[in-house]
């Protein structure tokens, strides 16, 4: 068979991607720098092609609304926003994973806070990591470095978010966003057929009624809740960290970085190369669960470890974390917008660990 | 083998659509691709300029300090990127309304008065850029010329189809009259 | 009442419910159907998810006016604006009563509430909100009805605009909208036949019975 090949902006592929994926619903609201995702799928009319419902809601609170109903019903639903968009709502993201429904979440991060910008930025992992919205819950996030990996994990997204019954979200910014790149398409896949046992469809052959919530007021009941969510996170926690190791073999220094950043500092390892400076990355591609194990055995082998993001410091605290004092953990950050360039990044190692 | 090019211009002088044509051609041509504009505020009016590398592996980061080769339509890109060019590097120029011409003695300079040709030599002065793409293809043939009208077809809308001939001409128009300036 | 139109139409085991925060989030123990419950004022865009994606199920909220007309708003008006297909039981009783009586949109002129003490001041609390009225204007909605449960007779009278607002979604026509005001005796603190002598006497004369759309 032909290989399905396409030259393509993140954006439409990450629209494209979720209508092969057999999503059932988008449901969304415009914001820069991903527009594009909405203004694809209401130009292919995926209604035609699949059936699958796209729907511009009045705001990002109704659109994540929009989505906890229909993950309510079971059925496989995503929205896509940027940084501002994904503050409106986090009450709902709160609720979903409350009640354990699944859906994919993306966000094509922009620089902040507030209104900020609408440049590439990464200053949204703790919001994103740590739990953006109230209460003890926890997202899967996923973080692709290529156009590639935005249509790939579209499709893990889904099969993650109904492994767990967990919102999972993809972690990208606006140069992923809006680069094109070569991008090789899965199949078409079917949407679901079989309703889920738990999902709210009338109760008709059940015999019994379904009932989505996240609320319960007894304090014991409540408590109960929480377990079963930890106990749901631990496993998550065991099967599903993903991670990228380059050059790390003979590797004296090590950069971490996730995303756009670790495609640069990809560059920054090759001019270190060049320069006769063995500098390795592991890329983590999963943010939750974090791939703490890895970089705390590669902690034993490497002089010292980097952190580049584009943000002033959030993903290094558990590179910190995973580390565990063992040596020293540098960070060099842009933000606003502003995109490190790989001789900066290099010069950051050069300055932390060899110059000084 | 990668090329790494920087194509800079003026909003409204085709800088997006030629590096998009060119990383269409090199899909085309089984290249790894990667097309990376400046994007915001700036695209309208202001400078407009956009990354595009084609490589035979994995392509690491689009956001880049130097470049194997610069495409640059306006002074203000010639000034910002004649000093990020590789040592050895290419400089592809377009001399309309420029002043201050290229100095630097360790590169490669072409000079392709491509806005004045395509207004006088193809009454079209839409078709500048792939004039200057074809001075590049001259110079380096990155890409096959089958794969040039191969990402035409792609990277133009079906509407657009019939003005791919005179794209092509443009192209070749640009090979005719791209001059060396220097080459090292 | 509200399941007895259910059952009436034979509805019960294709429809799914929704209800938000306020005195609605009982209504589960009540109704023996699927339901989903929503985030404080969310339950028209939680509403229009489900319906978008099994556009042959039964869909209603049933909201408050603290949730219907205070913090979802947007919700509301837009939900009635694209004409879902679903059906508002819209419950006004003049006041928050799930969280001890604070004023809601729909408090009267003068009404003490936890959060008005001396009563509703229009200068500067604003005036009582008539949401019935207000979606009657938008082209989504077939159907806008105030009704009221307060007499034996005014109860069959409400089971039926239900009833009439449920058939109407079955056949498509668009956004239905049913009211119902009620009394709230704890948030009001009155004794019930007091309550209902004050409903009579204050809330239907500012909130007039019968249809506004139809």
């Amino acid at each position: 068979m032909e290989k399905d090949i396409k030259l393509m902006k993140g954006n439409d592929a990450i629209a494209e991607a979720a209508i092969r994926a057999g999503a059932d619903a988008y449901f969304g609201y415009p914001i820069t720098p991903q527009s594009e995702v909405i203004e694809y799928l209401m130009a292919e009319q995926p209604e035609k092609r699949t059936g699958m419902v796209v729907l511009q809601a009045e705001s990002e609170v109704a659109a994540i609304n929009m989505i906890y109903g229909a993950a309510g019903a079971g059925k496989r639903v995503l929205t896509t926003s940027s940084s501002p968009g994904i503050s409106l709502m986090q009450e709902g993201i709160s609720y979903i994973a409350g009640a354990q429904l699944p859906c994919v979440l993306v966000n094509v991060v922009r620089g902040g806070p507030g209104l900020g910008t609408i440049q590439p930025s990464q200053a949204d992992y703790f919001q994103s990591v740590k739990g953006g919205g109230h209460g003890d819950y926890k997202l899967i996030v996923l973080a692709p470095a290529s156009v590639q990996e935005s249509v790939d994990f579209i499709k893990l997204a889904f099969d993650i978010a109904f492994k767990y019954r967990n919102p999972v979200m993809l972690l990208t910014d606006g140069v992923l966003g809006q680069m094109m790149e070569k991008v090789e398409f899965f199949e078409q896949q079917e949407r679901k057929k079989e309703d889920e046992p738990w999902a709210t469809v009338g109760k008709a052959g059940r015999g019994h009624r379904n009932y989505i919530t996240s609320l319960f007021i007894k304090p014991e009941k409540m408590y109960e809740v929480n377990l079963e969510l930890q106990k749901k996170y631990r496993e998550v926690e065991k099967n599903e960290v993903r991670y990228q190791e380059i050059d790390t073999e003979d590797a004296d220094y090590l950069f971490v970085a996730y995303g756009t950043t670790a495609r640069i500092c990809q560059k920054a390892c090759q001019l270190a190369r060049e320069k006769g400076i063995k500098v390795g990355l592991l890329r983590p591609i999963s943010l939750y669960p974090y791939p703490y194990d890895a970089i705390n055995k590669l902690a034993d082998k490497v002089k010292g470890v980097m952190v580049i993001e584009m943000n002033h410091g959030q993903m290094v605290e558990d590179v910190k974390l995973a580390v565990n004092g063992k040596l020293e953990v540098g960070f060099m950050g842009r933000s606003g917008g502003i995109i490190p360039t790989p001789s900066e990044i290099l010069e950051a190692l050069e300055n932390k660990f060899i110059n000084k | 083998m990668t090329e790494e090019i920087i194509i800079a211009g003026f909003g409204g002088q085709g800088v997006l659509s030629m590096g998009g044509i060119l990383a269409y051609a090199g899909v085309m041509q089984g290249k790894e691709v990667t097309w990376m504009p400046s994007y915001g505020p700036e695209m309208r009016g202001g400078t407009s300029n956009v990354t595009v590398i084609l490589s035979d592996e994995m392509i690491s980061s689009p956001i880049l300090n130097e470049y194997d080769t610069a495409i640059i339509l306006n002074q203000p890109s010639l000034d910002k990127f004649e000093k990020m060019i590789k040592k050895g590097g290419t400089l592809i120029y377009d001399g309309n309304g420029i002043n201050r011409h290229p100095e630097r003695e360790d590169i490669n300079i072409y000079r392709a008065d491509a806005a004045k040709a395509a207004a006088s030599d193809l009454k079209n002065p839409k078709v500048a850029n792939m004039i200057v793409l074809g001075a590049l293809l001259k110079q380096n043939p990155i890409i096959l010329d089958e794969n040039i009208k191969k990402g035409l077809e792609k990277a133009l809308p079906e509407r657009h189809h019939r003005l791919i001939p005179l794209n092509l001409k443009a192209v070749e128009k640009g090979k005719e009259i791209v001059k060396i300036i220097r080459e090292v | 009442m509200l399941m007895e139109a259910l059952e009436d139409l034979n509805l019960g085991d294709e429809t799914i419910g929704v209800a938000p925060v306020g005195c609605s989030v009982f209504a589960y123990h009540y109704m023996d159907i699927d339901m989903q419950q929503a985030a404080h004022g969310r339950a028209p865009a939680v509403a229009t998810g489900i319906k978008r994606v099994m556009p042959d199920k039964t869909v209603f909220t049933y909201q408050g006016d603290g949730d219907l007309a205070a913090i979802g708003t947007a919700e509301t008006i837009h939900a009635c604006n694209r004409g879902e297909n679903i059906t508002f039981i819209f419950i006004n009783n003049g006041i928050y009563g799930m969280t001890g009586g604070q004023m809601a949109p729909t408090t009267l002129e003068n009404m003490k509430s936890s959060t008005s003490p001396y009563g509703r001041d229009l200068k500067s609390m604003g005036h009582p909100l008539k949401m019935t009225e207000l979606v009657a204007n938008l082209n989504g909605v077939a159907y806008a009805t105030r009704q009221a449960v307060h007499t034996p007779a005014l109860v069959r009278k409400c089971k039926k605009a239900i009833v009439k607002a449920f058939k109407l979604q079955k056949e498509n026509k668009g956004t239905t909208f049913v009211e119902i005001v009620t009394n709230c005796n704890s948030g009001w603190k009155m004794r019930p036949v007091q309550a209902n002598e004050w409903l009579q006497k204050n809330m239907i004369p500012y909130y007039p019975l019968g249809d506004i759309k139809k």
